[in-house]
């Protein structure tokens, strides 16, 4: 696109609310090719001096029409294509995708199967919050967290690829259950690993936690209520920092959660600081659900009766897990036919994007870099 | 509920059903921004999930605007489907949550549904000034703009 074009664009979003500027305030694009936007997002900022008066996301460069893909797939062969969706969290979109099948078809997994799943989805929980604080930290300038993540993160991805051959887009469930039994030693090494990763959490800490760079950097940035969390649908860490204590998994039990104890860190201040400091939080209440899981795995099958050729009865279902981001759901409408009328994704990085605006007005240019980096959002899933 | 809702509203309320333990109902598209508002203030349905549409080709009506809510109070999710025809538009509810500003303008990239009263009416996801709906049945799976991706990507084809 010329530059001239990109401007009179520019001109048109900036003119939306106001017809002209003021002389002292700029229109300053950012992105979609910018490190610390985590993929393809581009920001078109309203600034007043150094100060953020509006922002507007431009978002869509990664949009692959996953849900038309869906409508020309059948149920089995739609599976992986979820995966792609939230690349750093795949498993959880495969858990999520399947249990709504399954509940169209009127079928529940397994026991076993069901304390695979939650070992498996609360590993990628803890990788994909890795993958949030290792850039995050990196955003606001401090390099060294995110090579302690990523070599931590190597062990789980090991994991996944003992478990399922695949490392980032598992496809580790089927509708039914899981393909695969549990390797040699699974237990073990996974145990192995909750051992190896709880003293990295706290060494993530004594990077960060009481770190005055940092403690500046996020302390008081982005601020959002709880009353405008739930006002612009923003779930999972980021309404939990606001200190409202909701979490699908304790709220609406699915795949055996109510089994488990846990709780359910929340923070105050609902900043960018409060955020993560939930998010940490998170890490190790997902190890303690692993240890449970593993010291719980009970024997049997792996697969529920589910026929070769699948046909859900005419009907429609939302169902909805909470996702390392938040709350992902799916909506899918079945015609009695082997392909699925309509997916609906409901993606929660797209839902809590919408909240950067409100986060970021009244900011410093360099917070609105924290303040991406503290929803963590995957552009994977934002654009579908 | 239903049955409150039933007095209120009488034969605006088309049907209130229940399937796989979720409940929904479907409301006549003149009444839904009524049915919302009430839902929303006397039932404590403060969080909107999300909104989105199906299309049935077929139906006279050929578009089902879904909102799918939440109560954070009494931990319940439930359904508001409205119909309308081709070309018809349906209120907003970002008046109702903030949410469903972009929710709304992804239905309305998707299906061409417009929202009376909505803030921003514009695509979200596809570049603005491309033709046509992806989410519709008609539009097949391989279909795109070609002028589109001529002028503005200098290439022949995106596929």
């Amino acid at each position: 696109m010329s530059d001239a074009k990109i401007y009179s664009q520019l001109e048109a979003i900036s003119s939306h609310e106001k017809p002209f500027l003021d002389s002292n305030e700029m229109v300053l694009n950012m992105g979609p090719q910018h490190p610390s936007t985590h993929g393809v997002l581009r920001v078109v900022l309203k600034l007043d001096g150094e100060k953020v008066m509006g922002l507007e996301c431009v978002i869509g460069y990664l949009h692959r029409g996953v849900e038309k893909i869906a409508e020309n797939r059948t149920y089995v062969q739609f599976n992986p294509y979820v995966d792609r969706m939230d690349y750093v969290a795949a498993v959880s979109n495969g858990l999520a995708y399947c249990e709504t099948v399954e509940k169209l078809l009127n079928v529940v997994a397994p026991e076993r199967a069901q304390y695979i799943r939650v070992i498996l989805t609360e590993l990628n929980r803890l990788a994909s919050h890795q993958v949030w604080l290792g850039t995050h930290a990196l955003d606001i300038g401090a390099i060294t967290p995110l090579f302690y993540t990523f070599r931590d993160r190597e062990e789980v991805l090991k994991i996944f690829e003992k478990y399922c051959g695949a490392r980032l887009t598992t496809h580790a469930f089927r509708i039914g259950g899981c393909q695969y039994e549990t390797y040699e030693g699974f237990e073990k090494e996974v145990m192995k690993l909750c051992d190896f990763v709880m003293p990295k959490i706290d060494e993530y800490e004594e990077l960060l936690t009481t770190n005055r760079i940092w403690l500046e950097r996020t302390k008081g940035v982005g601020v959002i209520s709880a009353e405008q969390c739930i006002a612009l649908g923003a779930t999972g860490p980021v309404i939990r920092g606001s200190g409202v204590r909701w979490d699908l998994r304790k709220a609406q039990p699915y795949s055996g959660y109510e089994k488990f104890e846990f709780d359910v860190p929340i923070g105050t201040a609902g900043d960018t600081y409060d955020r993560y400091l939930v998010r940490v939080e998170e890490m190790r209440q997902s190890v303690r659900i692993i240890r449970q899981a593993v010291a719980g795995l009970p024997e049997g099958p792996i697969m529920a009766k589910v026929p070769k050729v699948l046909k859900p009865p005419v009907g429609e279902v939302y169902h909805s897990i909470e996702a390392p981001k938040g709350e992902l759901g799916f909506f899918i409408v079945s015609d009695g036919s082997t392909q699925p009328y309509r997916v609906r994704v409901r993606p929660p990085s797209f839902v809590n994007l919408q909240a950067l605006d409100s986060m970021c007005r009244g900011q410093l240019v360099a917070d609105v870099v924290a303040v991406i980096g503290t929803l963590d959002i995957v552009l994977g899933e934002v654009d579908r | 509920m239903v049955a409150r809702l039933k007095g209120l509203y009488g034969s605006g309320i088309r049907e209130a059903l229940t399937y796989q333990g979720q409940n929904y109902i479907s409301v006549d598209s003149s009444l839904v921004h009524d049915v919302l508002t009430m839902l929303r203030d006397d039932e404590d349905f403060d969080y909107c999930v999300d909104v989105t549409a199906v299309h049935y080709p077929k139906k006279e009506e050929q578009f089902e605007v879904i909102w799918i809510l939440y109560s954070f109070k009494n931990n319940v999710r439930m359904r508001v489907k409205s119909s309308i025809k081709d070309g018809a538009e349906i209120p907003t509810s970002v008046d109702l949550w903030q949410t469903a500003n972009w929710l709304e303008r992804e239905v309305f990239d998707m299906f061409g549904i417009r929202f009376t009263g909505h803030p921003d009416m514009r695509r979200i996801l596809l570049p603005e000034g491309w033709n046509g709906y992806p989410l519709r049945k008609e539009y097949g799976i391989l279909q795109q703009d070609k002028e589109w991706v001529q002028i503005n990507l200098g290439i022949e084809s995106g596929q």
